[in-house]
């Protein structure tokens, strides 16, 4: 197991009392594996993926445990957090527009990730930095390196943003909707990209999105979180084919009522909940179809069968029980 | 980047000249001249003197009379008062004074207030950032007419350290009280914007990423976050060059430094013309190049401004 995030929660202090992002997520990652965490705008998605690496805002906290191979680094003091990040734990943001610094060249930012972790000189760091950039298929590298972001459009942006990731060979890679803020075209090409160089360097990667395609197509498990709470989590495929969590079949009824220009929020009725005041029982109570009188009452369990698990007083299909 | 500064300065030209004949024309124009007195001069009296100076003359020629100087000899005609005196003679005598001081002080009002306000923000809500902010609020409502004679009680009157008033071409005991008076507000304002406007980067998009890449703290400020941090600070230094010539006239009062600011004092009260308006096109002048100076550093930190 290469991560394993147990119990993570995350809060945000604010004048108008606490904001809490993230309930109790559990989950944990192996070798080479693709998960997806979907959800919602608002569910805590990336405040999970903020926690992991210790990037919460000033007024965040974080409890619970999050251990890369065996060793604790939520919380960690900042020396210790920074020979994990870049190194094993790179992360692409959701805003490639406001993700890189536009007062600095794209060379001395990529450099000097390299001249920090591996000592290199900058010659070196530069030379390799050529060569990530040709990986993630910037044109004309050799001269677009001494650019600055905002001689970039969106899509280039990103793959820089990849490239940078990439530099140290990290053994994860988490990507926050890395694709969100472009558009439809470019997506697919960022996807792919994503795709081919997760094989190429053997690594996990974590995708955040909310796009249910998305998941489908590049992501082998999936977690479905929902008001900082995972409702359900397995296989994508079972999990694609036989919900169990009334959310997730919301989820993907969403993306069949889509056409061809789809978009990114899913049609459930209802708002997502205010996370100043955590709602007794199951978040997702005021807004499920086959609500019961407990969801509204009692947090359903996380119940798990196989390698599934959800958190459901009614599941939609009854599990099937280990023959 | 030469083509940019070259044509900046280049847009400078025009605006100086509307300074200069701005200035020119409003001396001109305001009612009494250098020799009005309680008691009127004869007209005949008048008459000599304004011929002396040039006064009888049309306007328009007068102009170009004093602008040829100017731009030739770098001669601001004679004092109106002062008859062995001419205006450079004034200037070359005062500015060098104001110059050295008003460095000083622009130097430490930066070199104390940019640190101070960038600890502030970085250790945000410290006992550190109170203090900073506390001491930068302080400074704050200490002005130089203010800070002028508290130093003087202090450092003159009660501990006996440092001389009360005068030059002495310098010599470093005299520059001490007015540099730190003229500093101490700048310092404060330039703390305290430097300490917000690294507080907004710091919580930008681009230091997470920063963060994110594992570098430590030190690079992520010094690297990522000072110079987009140091951009409305920059824009700050012009209005502040401003407030220090003018802070000037305080400073020379209350020290007898005799820098530009006394004479400028001087002449005003003793409508001195040709001094005022020197002094005038002199400090509009540098305040023109330092805007332009600003205006090219700003270019330079920004790859997004295009030249
Ligand atoms: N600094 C902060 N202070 C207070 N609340 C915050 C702060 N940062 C995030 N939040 C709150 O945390 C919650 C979870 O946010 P998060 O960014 O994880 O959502 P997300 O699932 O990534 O959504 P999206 O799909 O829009 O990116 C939101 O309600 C957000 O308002
Ligand atoms: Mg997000």
């Amino acid at each position: 197991m290469l991560l394993d995030v147990h119990n993570l929660k995350v809060w945000f202090k604010t004048g108008d009392g606490q904001v809490n992002a993230v309930n109790g997520l559990s989950f944990s990652l192996d070798a080479h594996e693709t998960l997806a965490i979907v959800g919602e705008s608002g569910s805590g998605k990336s405040q999970t993926a903020f926690a992991i690496l210790g990037l919460l805002a000033r007024n965040g906290y974080a409890s619970g445990s999050v251990r890369f191979k065996g060793k604790e680094i939520l919380n960690r003091p900042a020396g210790e957090l920074n020979r994990v990040r870049a190194r094993q734990l790179a992360m692409v943001f959701q805003d490639p527009m406001t993700s890189l610094n536009p007062y600095m060249r794209i060379a001395d930012q990529m450099t000097e990730v390299l001249q920090y972790h591996q000592s290199m000189s900058r010659q070196d760091a530069l030379s390799e930095s050529l060569r990530m950039l040709d990986a993630v298929q910037i044109p004309d590298a050799v001269s677009r390196i001494n650019n600055y972001p905002h001689q970039f459009s969106g899509g280039m942006r990103q793959r820089v943003m990849i490239a940078m990731a990439l530099l140290c060979r990290p053994e994860i890679l988490i990507a926050d909707e890395p694709t969100t803020a472009l558009d439809m075209t470019v997506q697919r090409q960022i996807l792919d990209l994503l795709a081919s160089l997760r094989d190429e360097f053997g690594m996990a990667v974590i995708l955040i999105t909310h796009d249910m395609g998305i998941v489908a197509e590049f992501c082998e498990s999936t977690l479905v979180m929902y008001g900082g709470r995972m409702m359900e989590a397995g296989g994508t495929e079972t999990l694609f084919k036989s919900p169990l969590h009334p959310y997730t079949s919301g989820l993907l009824s969403a993306i069949l009522s889509l056409d061809a220009c789809h978009q990114d929020l899913p049609t459930i009725g209802g708002e997502p909940p205010l996370m100043t005041e955590l709602p007794l029982g199951c978040p997702f109570h005021d807004r499920c179809d086959s609500v019961q009188s407990i969801c509204r009452t009692t947090l359903p369990k996380m119940e798990s069968i196989e390698r599934r698990r959800y958190a459901c007083h009614r599941p939609l299909a009854q599990p099937r029980n280990p023959p | 980047m030469f083509q940019f500064i070259l044509r900046r300065l280049l847009i400078a030209l025009p605006t100086l000249f509307i300074l200069i004949a701005a200035t020119f024309l409003l001396m001109h124009l305001a009612p009494g001249g250098p020799f009005t007195t309680e008691k009127p001069l004869p007209d005949e009296v008048m008459a000599n003197l304004e011929a002396k100076y040039g006064l009888d003359e049309p306007l328009a020629r007068q102009f170009g009379t004093y602008l040829f100087d100017l731009v030739t000899d770098f001669d601001f005609g004679p004092s109106f008062v002062f008859k062995d005196l001419s205006v450079r003679d004034i200037i070359l005598q005062g500015f060098p004074v104001t110059l050295t001081y008003g460095f000083w002080a622009f130097i430490v009002a930066i070199s104390v207030g940019i640190p101070l306000g960038v600890a502030a923000a970085v250790h945000q809500n410290s006992w550190l950032d109170y203090l900073a902010v506390g001491v930068s609020i302080g400074a704050q409502v200490l002005p130089n007419f203010v800070m002028a004679p508290i130093l003087v009680l202090i450092f003159t009157l009660w501990l006996g350290w440092l001389p009360g008033g005068g030059w002495q071409g310098g010599q470093i005991e005299y520059v001490i009280m007015p540099v730190i008076a003229l500093s101490t507000s700048f310092m404060a304002s330039v703390a305290r914007m430097t300490r917000s406007s690294m507080l907004e980067i710091l919580h930008s998009n681009f230091i997470r990423t920063a963060r994110a890449k594992g570098l430590n703290g030190t690079s992520v400020i010094w690297r990522h976050a000072l110079k987009p941090a140091m951009l409305p600070v920059i824009s700050f230094l012009g209005p502040v060059f401003v407030a220090m010539i003018t802070g000037s006239m305080i400073i020379d009062y209350y020290f007898g430094t005799g820098g530009i600011g006394q004479f400028f004092t001087n002449a005003a009260l003793s409508r001195d013309y040709g001094v005022m308006m020197g002094v005038t096109i002199l400090v509009g002048t540098l305040t023109i190049l330092f805007t332009t100076v600003v205006d090219i550093l700003y270019a330079w930190i920004d790859p997004r401004i295009r030249y």
